[in-house]
């Protein structure tokens, strides 16, 4: 049962992905980009999430935690460049 | 070789709801007409969904290989602190692009420009601003 809620939401997840890459392509604004990037993001920390529980190893959990950190950080300073121009002044 | 017992249900449907959410979410990403109504499925319904799966995988891994790890509840937390952040972000660069009329977008209905406040003065978010300094990007 487990094994095909794992697979059902792995699917979905990708569905998911292609979507948000279909927004990064179209745009129209800058922002929509950034904000499907941040999607991106948090998706694929989904997928490393339901990678672990099909193998059943907890090896890649500092991965997912990175991700959360390093793309939260991303999308801060893309953010502070459109408002500035600038990231770090 | 997946035997949770009594916590199969439950992993299940938590893993299926986690899944539902984040398509939903990046569903809304994709069909919503303006950035301003975009934002909303990203920033609130893909982060329960990743809330779901990491609580499912916090179930699933002490119950069927009795190993516990802080890793999924950090994970989580960080996610649910830092997504109002970002969308704040987002919909303020997205403010200030379209209050200097840089990326119209009319769909939002302020393409020339963000609407008069009605109270003499500007928006506060562009007070004390020197726009002319600034290089922003086009």
């Amino acid at each position: 049962m487990i094994e095909i809620a794992v697979l059902f939401a792995i699917s979905c997840v990708g569905l998911a992905m292609a979507l948000n890459f279909w927004r990064l392509a179209r745009g129209p604004t800058t922002a929509d980009r950034i904000l499907a990037l941040d999607t991106l993001t948090i998706n694929a920390i989904a997928l490393i999430v339901l990678m672990q529980i099909q193998q059943g190893s907890a090896v890649y959990f500092e991965a997912a935690l990175l991700l959360a950190m390093v793309g939260f950080v991303g999308t801060v300073a893309y953010c502070k460049f459109l408002l500035r121009g600038d990231i770090v002044e | 070789m997946m035997d949770a017992g009594p916590f199969e249900i439950l992993i299940s449907a938590l893993l299926v709801l986690g899944g539902v959410f984040a398509l939903v979410g990046s569903w809304g990403l994709a069909r919503m007409p303006s950035l301003m109504t975009r934002l909303h499925g990203p920033t609130k319904v893909t982060t329960l969904g990743v809330g779901s799966l990491l609580v499912a995988s916090m179930i699933f891994f002490p119950a069927i290989h009795g190993t516990y790890s802080a890793h999924e509840l950090l994970i989580t937390l960080f996610l649910f602190l830092t997504a109002p952040i970002s969308a704040n972000m987002i919909a303020k660069a997205h403010l200030h692009r379209q209050g200097r009329q840089i990326d119209p977008n009319p769909m939002d209905d302020i393409a020339e420009g963000l609407p008069k406040t009605g109270l003499g003065t500007g928006w506060a978010t562009f007070q004390g601003l020197d726009t002319d300094k600034l290089n922003i990007p086009r």
